[in-house]
């Protein structure tokens, strides 16, 4: 059975019983359409980013159809070519654009096999499905899914009324498939929207203020190199030349030449605790529940707290953009085209019909990088070259301190366990921005550049989910373990001075950290081995309680320490509450600095797509969140981000590459929960609890670091 | 000014203003799509090129400098008709997410395995260590090193 998933959508509701995405595009040829040179085109409105989805998507289309991976081609989303699937975010594609693609696939099937099966006058049920072709009774070939192409048999809408395979009856699906991305990539063949080159086509730069606000003071007379001219949009400039070399000098230049008017507009970052408890919020409710507790023997009150932190895109935002009339086609690594394509309607005042915009691959993004705000830049310059396709990349300055950022918060937790050692009262009050200025969700845009227009667009204060659709910062705040007494809310900024929005992982960075700490800390204050005190509260939630079972015999719980200043940490979490469950074990060693040396993960996502792709996907989360979790703090002064290179923003290097061992558990015939996030927070919390572990030092302050450290032990 | 020199064993020449650095002349006037710009810093590797057998960046490096010199990019290491070693490697270990950090990664592993072909981990881990990926693909990256190394002293033996 395929469970509905509650997600929200454009223009959902037109077949509110329907699974996946087929809900919000019901049409069969929305999903999928067979060539008569013997192929299908699938075509997803989900976008690949790294993660692997489209290979996971051909896998599903190929085990439905009884067609071979090869004869499958996945088409990057386009408007209006491909269904509107929202973002492209929250570990959702495969229950989402997966669940509307398998059953597509099967109910296509269907109706291809009920012609077919008239044609010659058998039962549909006689025909069996070869390399694509259908096979009669008598194992006589009586066409194929390519030969009826040209019937237009797809242009109806899903029904609902055909049951997908069962998991015992796929073949392609479940097991391990080659990337289909990955060979362009390792002979460095163009597939980036980066290499897109394009006839006449132009190179553009923008010239960002020195200060978040700013207005542009003078702009001195000067040659630029080549034939770069420079632009000006209100507060925004731009450098166009014909060759990449010439935009790069001339926008040096053009800085260098620019005097502005700046005001300091952003916190002190050496005491946002303090400035985030000042920040008018909104108030909400996450959960709460008031089931009689027995007396709390034993209390635990800690606060704890995150800085704002950089998506860290390898490749700099990028976009391609060309205008005919008044009519825009703009080539972008969006998570989100048609949420795009809503604020640039709003932006260039166009209506959507006059924007085309076409998904092409970019650096791995890990949630809401640049994407979208160089795809206004592109538009916006382009609108003064008409006919010309012109392109802008952005420098890493621009992808580090300008793209949008993870909010700085903090958690307040007081919990209590009773006479028996049970948890019988939580607390958590969580402060910060929100985690989404995603754009096409509010009545203003949300790109950076709009802000700098004149007059300028008011940019939206960041919002966050509600926990029905994943939450924001609140995800992972509502501990998984039993408890009577239960009291959580969250207090939203009502202001922004440093643009946030959604990071892989959004509050359960925190959150999750946060939460097994303070189990670990009562789990000794009361003597308990931290997995065995886990355990008693995991009775509701035995996949839960598997996932912790096997990391911990994985690692060889309880481990001795290895030898001074090492020691191992332990954490679970079910990622959204909904999602996938993962424990993870860390062994760190502190020396100068903290290193974390071994991960062990064991994860649950349910069905699993493609076991390889998932494995990457959990590990390479899990590295992100080491590299976090030791490393990573955005820097800035009163006027600007000052992280703005490697240098002021360092990630994780291959010398500081932890070993990972890595176990799927998960039924096979469970729905699918997604790869791409449930690893990060039980990974910083593990680092976390094995500092501990090794020092004796609980942190409260991320990252994890000697300063912060000696400020803990205060 | 002219710069001539050879691009993965073939002879070119490409007119360099002052300003052109070479990962400018090769993904311009040259075509080339492999070598990327990640920082423009020297900082993350994702534009290194071999020159003379050399792993360095390409980013801020004057087209000039490399007059008469010999400039080996990711296309130059294989196709996929006849990948190199480290290719088929990659691909076997699955080696990448987002793939932006692989040219110049393959680049500076192939220079290693030029002047150590038996290299251990730490030994993969150090000559990777210019290199930054945000994906968190390394463990995969250095066992397709190793793989790729083990093929190629079996080939060679």
């Amino acid at each position: 059975m395929n469970l509905a998933f509650g997600f929200p959508m454009g223009q959902a509701g037109n077949a509110p019983d329907l699974p996946g995405s087929l809900r919000a595009a019901p049409r069969l040829s929305n999903w999928l359409r067979f060539s008569p040179g013997g192929t299908v085109a699938v075509t997803p409105g989900k976008v690949e980013i790294g993660q692997g989805i489209l290979t996971a998507l051909a896998q599903i289309a190929a085990d439905e159809l009884d067609m071979p991976l090869d004869r499958v081609r996945i088409a990057a989303a386009s408007t209006p070519g491909s269904p509107n699937e929202g973002v492209t975010s929250g570990s959702l594609s495969i229950q989402e654009s997966g669940t509307a693609i398998r059953h597509a696939c099967a109910e296509a099937r269907a109706i291809h096999l009920r012609l077919a099966a008239a044609r010659a006058g058998v039962e549909p049920g006689a025909i069996r499905v070869e390399d694509g072709v259908f096979l009669g009774p008598d194992g006589a070939a009586l066409g194929a899914y390519w030969t009826q192409a040209e019937e237009a048999l797809l242009e109806v809408e899903a029904r609902g009324d055909v049951a997908p395979k069962p998991a015992s009856r796929r073949g392609v699906a479940g097991q391990a498939s080659a990337r289909l991305d990955l060979p362009d990539k390792v002979f460095g063949a163009p597939r980036y929207v980066h290499d897109l080159r394009l006839p006449g086509m132009l190179h553009a730069r923008m010239v960002r203020p020195p200060a978040r606000v700013a207005t542009l003071a003078e702009l001195r007379e000067g040659p630029l190199p080549g034939d770069a001219a420079v632009l000006r949009l209100g507060n925004l400039l731009a450098v166009v030349a014909s060759e990449e070399w010439a935009a790069d000098a001339a926008a040096a230049r053009v800085a260098a030449r620019a005097r502005w008017e700046t005001r300091e507009s952003l916190p002190d970052e050496n005491d946002l605790p303090a400035w985030i408890e000042a920040t008018p919020a909104q108030r909400t409710e996450v959960a709460r529940q008031n089931d009689p507790s027995p007396p709390a023997v034993h209390t635990i009150s800690a606060r704890f707290a995150r800085p704002y932190l950089a998506h860290g895109s390898i490749g700099p935002s990028c976009a391609v953009a060309r205008w005919e009339g008044e009519a825009v086609e703009i080539w972008t690594h969006s998570q989100g085209i048609y949420n795009l394509r809503a604020d640039l309607v709003t932006v260039l005042g166009l209506d959507a019909a006059s924007i085309t915009v076409r998904h092409m691959e970019g650096a791995g993004c890990y949630g809401h990088n640049g994407a979208d705000d160089v795809a206004l830049d592109a538009a916006l310059v382009a609108r003064a070259y008409p006919g010309r396709p012109l392109r802008v990349r952005w420098s890493r300055a621009e992808e580090l301190a300008w793209s949008p950022h993870s909010p700085a918060a903090i958690a307040d937790i007081e919990a209590a366990v009773d006479a028996d050692g049970m948890l019988c009262t939580w607390r958590t009050v969580l402060r910060g921005n929100g985690h989404s200025s995603r754009p096409g969700r509010a009545k203003d845009p949300t790109l950076l550049s709009a802000g700098y227009l004149d007059p300028p667009f008011p940019l939206p204060v960041a919002i966050d989910a509600p926990m029905a659709g994943g939450g924001g910062g609140q995800r992972n705040s509502v501990p998984g373990y039993r408890v009577p007494s239960l009291d959580v809310s969250m207090h939203r900024l009502l202001e922004m001075p440093i643009r946030s929005s959604a990071l892989r992982g959004l509050g359960a960075l925190l959150n999750v950290w946060a939460t097994e700490s303070v189990m670990d800390e009562l789990a000794a204050r009361t003597g308990q081995d931290p997995v065995a005190f886990r355990l008693r509260h995991l009775e509701d939630d035995p996949r839960a309680a598997a996932v912790l079972r096997e990391v911990a015999t994985m690692c060889g719980w309880p481990r001795a320490a290895a030898g001074e200043g090492i020691g191992t940490g332990i954490a679970v979490a079910r990622y959204k509450g909904t999602g996938g469950w993962c424990a993870v074990a860390a062994e760190v060693e502190a020396a100068e600095v903290v290193r974390c040396r071994h991960l062990w993960i064991a994860a649950d996502l349910g069905e699993i797509i493609n076991p390889d792709g998932a494995a990457n996907q959990l590990e390479g989360g899990a590295l992100q969140a080491v590299s976090i979790a030791l490393k990573e703090a955005l820097r800035f002064d009163r006027l600007n981000v000052t992280s703005d290179s490697w240098e002021t923003y360092p990630i994780l290097r291959f010398s500081e590459v932890p070993a990972v061992e890595l176990r799927l558990i998960g039924p096979q015939d469970a729905p699918p929960l997604g790869a791409g996030e449930p690893s990060l927070g039980p990974t910083v919390a593990a680092i976390a609890a094995g500092i501990h572990a090794a020092l004796g030092i609980r942190p409260r302050a991320m990252p994890f670091t000697p300063d912060n450290l000696a400020a803990a032990m205060e | 000014m002219d710069v001539s020199f050879t691009l993965n064993g073939t002879p070119v020449r490409v007119e360099a203003p002052e300003g052109m650095t070479l990962l400018h002349a090769l993904r311009g006037p040259l075509g080339l799509s492999g070598p990327r710009f990640g920082c423009g810093a020297e900082a993350c590797g994702c534009c290194y090129v071999a020159i003379d057998g050399e792993p360095r960046p390409s980013c801020a490096l004057p087209a000039e400098a490399v007059q008469g010199r010999a400039v080996g990019t990711v296309e130059g290491l294989g196709t996929p008709e006849a990948p190199h070693p480290l290719q088929s490697a990659f691909l076997e270990e699955q080696a990448g997410q987002c793939g932006y950090c692989l040219s110049g990664i393959l680049v500076s592993a192939a220079a290693l395995l030029e002047r150590n072909p038996d290299p251990n981990e730490a030994a993969v881990r150090a000559a990777l260590e210019p290199h930054l990926c945000r994906c968190g693909a390394h463990n995969r990256m250095i066992r397709a090193v190793l793989r790729a190394a083990r093929a190629m002293s079996g080939a060679s033996a």
